[in-house]
């Protein structure tokens, strides 16, 4: 079986439409009839990744793929990077400036968020260059 | 309870979201910061904040979130409401601080996400 592989494009500070590509994708998850508490965890973790995106990254992207047995997501940016990737995995810690908290994000739980929802996640990121977040989800059988 | 009986308990006035009166509750998120939400166990939740951007909403849609109620007489503009509507998630506004709003559910039974109370 050939994935469906799927992407939309994330727009550096665009707080309007933030949050559509990870609905977008939770509509063609539905639309598969899959289960709802997968779903509900990869919506959760494209919305974080999308957010962290728009709050810190230049233009990125979200690409989901699905194949037989997992569900990757891969969300792309060129913008701030991270500086120190053990920090901000910390429950808590946060760069978001005062604007990103005005519009309910900050919370420093956007990489912990996604660790604990997906079944894999690498985080490859370089200072001023860019961060790269991949997921993945794995199907089950039963 | 039910989304009827919630709106009573707080004054609440509906802004979108008539049909699902009969949508029962019994537990509580309350926040501004969404990612606190998204780490609760917030499936099914009524979500109180003072947040009344697009981004609760779809906090709310990709948590699963039963309905928002907006605290301190907050209003979201419409582009929010409509969203509501296209989601299915009832939005409220009470007058009551946040505070207040979550003494009085806490007082009729409502828990926190985690299920204590």
């Amino acid at each position: 079986m050939t994935a469906f592989i799927k992407s939309f494009s994330i727009k550096k500070r665009d707080f309007v439409r933030a949050g559509e590509a990870s609905i977008n994708v939770q509509n063609i998850l539905k639309s598969l009839n899959m289960d709802h508490k997968l779903i509900r965890r990869i919506a959760i973790c494209g919305y974080e990744g999308e957010m962290n995106a728009v709050m810190h990254g230049g233009d990125g992207i979200l690409t989901v793929e699905i194949d037989t047995g997992r569900i990757i997501l891969d969300i792309a940016d060129n913008g701030d990077g991270i500086e120190n990737i053990e920090l901000a995995m910390q429950k808590g810690y946060s760069t978001a400036t005062e604007e990103h908290r005005e519009m309910g994000f900050g919370a420093g739980m956007g990489l912990p968020n996604m660790k604990v929802n997906s079944d894999m996640l690498s985080v490859e990121s370089e200072k001023g260059k860019g961060t790269h977040l991949h997921m993945e989800f794995y199907v089950s059988t039963d | 309870m039910t989304l009827s009986e919630l709106k009573d308990i707080l004054e609440a006035s509906i802004l979108v979201g008539n049909e699902h009166l009969n949508r029962e509750f019994d537990k509580c998120g309350a926040s501004d910061l969404m990612s606190d939400i998204l780490a609760g166990l917030s499936e099914g939740c009524v979500l109180l904040t003072g947040l009344t951007t697009v981004q609760a909403v779809r906090t709310a849609a990709v948590a699963g979130v039963g309905a928002i109620v907006f605290v301190r007489d907050k209003t979201p503009p419409q582009a929010v409401i409509d969203l509501a509507r296209t989601e299915g998630i009832p939005l409220l506004t009470t007058p009551f601080s946040m505070f207040i709003s979550c003494g009085r559910l806490h007082a009729n039974g409502i828990t926190g996400l985690s299920g204590m109370r």
